[in-house]
């Protein structure tokens, strides 16, 4: 009997716990849910604004009218990534003022950095395919000497702002160590020379590929 | 990187004939930002420290929320520590830790959502911060709220110190500017609180590596036990006895 009684003692304490303890998790999930409720909707309003600020660094805000992060086209065709460099779809943010095509955001990887993929966001604008501006995401470059393609390390990146192509070969799209009117760095040529070709590539896409990329 | 929750974690014991309850404050102060530091001398929380210790900002960032989650678990572990068992104490201590974290994740991913994308796995990971957990076993479970709210202050900012400290030693050293990025936790208006020095320094790249961190956070600790066995000679000095300063410095 004892022997039951001290069975029956220990069960209750332990129901008791496990009844506490599933208190305890079932406040702390009321409370995450409550606290979640409220910074969702501002979460997702951070967000937006956060990819808003990146396009309009490469898209000036006058130059257009509608909201690029509604109007998007997802390149999904091999042909046109391999282009891009980009191994994944791509996404294609487009600026519209009063209905008319303004001008393209797109992502483009320039496969031959010093060491690896150099992730670029470029606005290419919709009158004569000048680029509106370009800024390096991501990249491995050495540091010190590769890595000046970052805006905040030195302005090389916006000496593209405003050019355009002249023909598919033009000669000018090139490092000024090859003949072309792009400056390089002390000690580092293959990467302003990746992103110099990169960029060419892109613009060339645009160029071939605008009727379907704005319809 | 593990981190064991350290059996040498001493407190002051609390002195039962409650002379003052300031001077108990006092006390505890002292344990949080000095004696007991758990970046430099309980050795907690390393993990977090190391990496996110890379700029005055981002140091500042996570020294901050893990204050926050301090100030919370101790609070609510002394608030329950007579209504739970044993058995059940360390899974409910959890549950509170990781709810306070889960909550401190969220409202900085809404109101400061860069610093938040910049700091962030390590925001989550607060939670394995063993000094959080050491201090709601150690402390918070077995004394009143006033002085577990005390003690999860001064430990959190003994801690924020510490990170800020070598967050502004590595960026200094590493890329020659302090406050860098103040933006992102000041608003527009503190883009212009970095401070460069010289413009030609490019900064020691080593610092801003994880060795640079290791190298910091040892001389940090050296520094504290030199002082502190600077001070100990001094008094045994005062009191006539000779003493070599090596011997007493704590291992």
């Amino acid at each position: 009997m004892g022997q039951n009684a001290n069975f029956k003692n220990l069960l209750t304490i332990m129901f008791a716990s496990a009844g506490k303890l599933s208190l305890f998790v079932l406040i702390s999930i009321v409370l995450l849910l409550g606290v979640k409720t409220i910074t969702d909707p501002l979460v997702a309003k951070a967000e937006r604004q956060n990819l808003l600020d990146t396009l309009n660094q490469v898209m000036p805000k006058d130059r257009y009218d509608n909201d690029p992060l509604q109007d998007t086209l997802l390149l999904t065709d091999p042909k046109m990534l391999e282009m891009l460099g980009s191994e994944d779809p791509v996404m294609v943010y487009r600026a519209r003022k009063n209905g008319k095509p303004a001008g393209l955001i797109l992502t483009t990887i320039a496969p031959n950095g010093y060491s690896g993929n150099i992730y670029m966001l470029m606005g290419i604008l919709a009158e004569d395919f000048r680029v509106a501006g370009v800024r390096v995401l991501k990249h491995k470059e050495t540091p010190g000497l590769g890595d000046k393609i970052e805006l905040n390390k030195n302005p090389w990146i916006l000496e593209f702002n405003g050019r355009s192509l002249r023909d598919d070969n033009d000669p000018r799209w090139a490092v000024k160590k090859d003949g072309g009117d792009f400056d390089q760095f002390t000690g580092a040529t293959i990467t302003p020379r990746a992103v110099v070709g990169q960029v060419k590539r892109t613009l060339l896409f645009v160029k071939q590929q605008s009727e379907f990329l704005y319809e | 990187m593990s981190e064991a929750t350290n059996p040498s974690v001493t407190d002051a014991p609390s002195n039962p004939i409650q002379s003052s309850r300031w001077a108990d404050y006092k006390l505890i102060a002292e344990n949080g930002l000095w004696k007991n530091n758990q970046a430099l001398v309980a050795l907690l929380g390393l993990c977090p420290l190391l990496a996110v210790s890379n700029n005055t900002i981002n140091g500042l960032g996570l020294g901050l929320a893990t204050l926050f989650v301090l100030l919370a678990s101790n609070v609510l572990v002394s608030l329950i520590r007579n209504h739970v068992s044993d058995e059940i104490r360390i899974p409910v201590f959890i549950a509170i830790i990781a709810t306070a974290v889960t909550i401190i994740d969220l409202l900085m991913n809404a109101y400061f959502h860069t610093l938040h994308g910049i700091l962030g796995i390590f925001i989550p990971l607060i939670v394995t911060n063993c000094a959080i957990l050491g201090r709601a076993e150690a402390y918070a479970s077995k004394n009143t709220i006033d002085k577990a709210l005390v003690d999860g202050f001064f430990m959190g900012i003994g801690f924020l110190f510490i990170l800020v400290l070598l967050g502004a030693m590595r960026e200094m050293i590493g890329n020659g500017t302090l406050f860098d990025q103040a933006y992102l936790m000041f608003g527009e208006s503190a883009r212009s609180w970095t401070i460069h020095f010289g413009g030609d320094y490019h900064g020691v790249l080593l610092a801003i590596l994880p060795p640079g961190a290791f190298i910091g956070l040892g001389l940090l600790i050296a520094f504290k036990n030199y002082y502190d066995a600077k001070k100990v000679a001094h008094k045994q000095k005062d009191l006539g006895i000779q003493v070599s300063v090596v011997s007493s410095i704590k291992s």
